[in-house]
Order: C-alpha cells, then structure tokens, then sequence
C-alpha cells in the first residue's frame, strides 16, 4: 500500500498529494493520513470525484483515509 | 443536518449567510459593507486605538461572534484541535498583505460579492484581479510551495485568540471609555450589538461545518475542477443580489458606488494581491478566523498580519480613500508603493525554492 503522509499541511496541500498518489500509484490501494477532520472529508470527496471508494478511520487524534484500487 | 453534504445544501448554507449580510445592512451596517471582515478587523483596531482614523473605529461585534461560533461548534463536534508551528511569522506577512490588498481595494473578498451584488462594476475588475491572484497562487502551489507542517499543542494554545478576543469585546461593552468609537462615517454605521453578534455566532457556526472560503471556492475550481465551496459563493450572491434589488439599493456603474473608487488598475492589483497571499496561507481572511476559532494559531498569527496590517495602513495612509464628488479616490502614492512591493514580497514567497517537505 502506498503511503501519503498529509498531516498537519494545509489546504489544498492534501488533496493536491492524493492526486499526484493516484496518479503516480493508481493500480495499488493508497493510504493518506491527514489531522484535521475537514481534510479527510476533502480527500475522501476527491477519491469519490475519481471513482474511488475511501474508508476513514480515526487514528488518535488523525486520521487516515484508505482509498481502495 | 449537514449543511456540507452537497452542492445543493452548500448553496442554501451561503444563501442562509447572505440573509445575515442583508439582515445586518439593513438594521445599521454601512450599506454594501454589510459584512467585510477586512472593514470589520480595520474597525476593531481602530476601536482600540492602533490607528486613529476617526471614521473607522468601532469594536465590531461580529468579529468576537466569528471567532466565539467557530470556537464553540468545533468543541461540539470534536473537531477543535490546537495547532501551531507552520511558518508562523511568514503567515503573518501573508496576513499584513491580504489586509494592504483589501484597504486598497476598500473590502476584502466577502465584500468584493457584496459590492458585486449591490452593482458596483469596480468590484468585477477587483473580482477578475482576485481571481488571476488565486490562480497565480495555485502556480505555486503546483510548484511544490508549502508553508510545511504544524503540530499539536496544548489545547490551551489554540484557544488563546477566542478567548483573548471575546474577553476584549465584553471590554468594549462594558467599559466602553477605555476605546474609541467613531462619531461619523462608516465606524459610527452599525446593527445593535446583540444582533451583530448573534448573527456574527451564526455565521461562524455556519461557516465552520461549511468550510466557507472565497478563496477555497475559487482554487478548487481552478485546481481540481470542483464546485463545492464556489456553490457557497454562489448561494450567498444570489441572495444579497436579490437583496439589494428588492430593497432598490441595486444601483449599476463605475461610479457614485458607496466606499468604492474606480481606479481599475487598483482595484485590480488589491485583490490580486489578497488572492494570491491568500491561496498561500490557505484561506482568505474569514476562514483564517474560523480556524482560529477551532484551535489553529497559525490562523491566529495570521489573523494578527490582518490585524496590524490594519492599523499600518491607516497610520502610514496606505489605505485607498472613497471617491467623492470632490476626489477621484483611489490609493495614494504610499498605498501604491506599498501594494506593490507587497506583491513582489508574495511573489518571493511563494516562488522561493524549497527544501523537500
């Protein structure tokens, strides 16, 4: 699985790395991991803009997003 | 309800804000000023001194309402977290440019939309300039430009600014003599107190769970195609249009337009310059004050650039003035000067290499 590391950046900073993720690692399931809850929300909207479906789980006081191949 | 669901829900979420604009004009804000978070920081500041412009001091409650309804609505939905630690000071200048753009234009781009419902064409020329500064922007950002990554705090931290602010507002109403109010011009227009600040609470209850930018709801398009946040521009326009047309305050033209000038070329590069600084510190002045409010003291020095952008573009008379039937407006040579060393200090900014992240 390949790994996004997005914590603690800000707008539009994640949703520009998913995309570069998705470009770059399509054909594999993609881990991001962000901090803010509105982040996630915006990572997972975009995986769904591409056709992807993401699980969200809470990791402490992140979060990560797994968007599935 | 969620409000963030979808475009549809977006758009009713902006048009509920807009009534609060139409609202809060129509009780005592300056006309098409009805709700400028540059105007409503310039006044605060003004109200405690740090510049002595006399038409524009008064302790806006809206800002203490923003900053409280963020606060409060993220502690119930868990989502305040207290962060810092992301280029602090350069966030700062960012913020000190947003607010010389905005002075020079006369609004920031909250009231830019209001100006535009109201029919002042100057705001589509700042409109077209902010838009090019977003996109500008989003060319750094494609670059590789980051302002890198903040961490958590003490929960304390994040909530310094809410409170510090709230605190300095219950100040300004209950020892009013320790500020300044004006006695004429914009600073002296205002809605009773309770009912800026209610509607102030709202908008920033609203705003955090829609995640309201009007600089987000431009780069989104331009960067991803998307039209969620754009869909909150939208709502909110539509309404204050149909606002102003229903109460006959629609008026088209360059001129005769309340606190406007039409110096395009000005009107143009002030907001150019608050779009570009804007996409860079991740969110135009109203949403830095909603992540202040949910714990973020990045928003929170970013707020203070505003802040004392403010009071430095009364003191040193960079701030554009109105047209008249006397003058023409517009900024004056330091003002111009300014502005544009601002844009070349965004452009080092935002163009300098960068060490990986």
């Amino acid at each position: 699985m390949y790994e996004v590391d997005a914590r603690g950046l800000s707008c539009p900073e994640p949703v520009m790395m998913t995309a570069e993720a998705l470009k770059s690692h399509g054909n594999e399931d993609i881990k991001v991991l962000v901090s803010e809850p509105h982040c996630y929300k915006n990572v997972e909207k975009y995986a769904a803009s591409q056709g992807r479906s993401a699980e969200v789980h809470a990791v402490g006081s992140e979060f990560e997003v797994i968007i599935k191949k | 309800m969620d409000l963030a669901k979808n475009k549809v829900t977006l758009l009713i979420a902006g048009a509920i804000l807009g009534v609060l604009a139409v609202i809060l004009a129509a009780t005592g804000n300056p006309g098409n000023m009805a709700f400028c978070i540059a105007c409503f920081i310039r006044d605060s500041a003004g109200a405690m001194k740090l510049h002595q412009a006399a038409i524009v001091q008064y302790m806006r409650p809206e800002i203490a309402g923003l900053l409280l309804g963020a606060f409060v609505i993220s502690l119930v939905t868990k989502e305040y977290r207290s962060t810092a630690g992301s280029s602090p000071m350069t966030r700062f200048i960012l913020g000190f440019i947003m607010m010389v753009g905005a002075l020079v234009f006369l609004g920031c781009p909250l009231r830019m939309i209001i100006r535009m419902s109201a029919g002042d064409l100057n705001a589509y020329v700042g409109a077209v300039g902010f838009v090019a500064g977003i996109f500008t922007g989003t060319l750094a950002l494609k670059k590789g430009f980051s302002l890198g990554r903040s961490h958590e705090t003490s929960a304390l931290s994040g909530a310094v600014l809410p409170i510090a602010w709230v605190l300095l507002f219950a100040l300004s109403i209950f020892v009013p003599a320790l500020f300044a109010f004006s006695e004429s011009g914009p600073g002296s227009m205002h809605a009773p107190v309770i009912l800026a600040l209610l509607a102030g609470i709202i908008f920033g209850i609203v705003a955090q769970r829609i995640r309201m930018c009007t600089i987000g709801g431009i780069r989104d398009v331009i960067l991803m195609g998307n039209l969620d946040l754009f869909a909150i521009l939208a709502g909110f326009f539509v309404v204050m249009l149909v606002g102003n047309i229903a109460l006959g305050k629609f008026t088209l033209g360059f001129n005769g337009q309340p606190v406007a000038h039409a110096q395009h070329i000005w009107n143009f590069l002030g907001l150019y310059a608050v779009g570009f600084a804007g996409v860079l510190a991740g969110g135009c002045p109203l949403r830095q004050i909603i992540l202040a409010g949910q714990g973020s003291s990045d928003a929170a020095v970013t707020f203070l650039g505003l802040f004392v952008g403010a009071a430095f573009c009364h003191n040193f008379g960079l701030a554009s003035s109105a047209a008249s039937a006397e003058a023409v407006g517009g900024p004056g040579t330091a003002g111009k000067i300014t502005l544009i060393i601002c844009i070349i200090v965004t452009f080092i900014i935002g163009f300098m290499p960068k060490k990986n992240k």
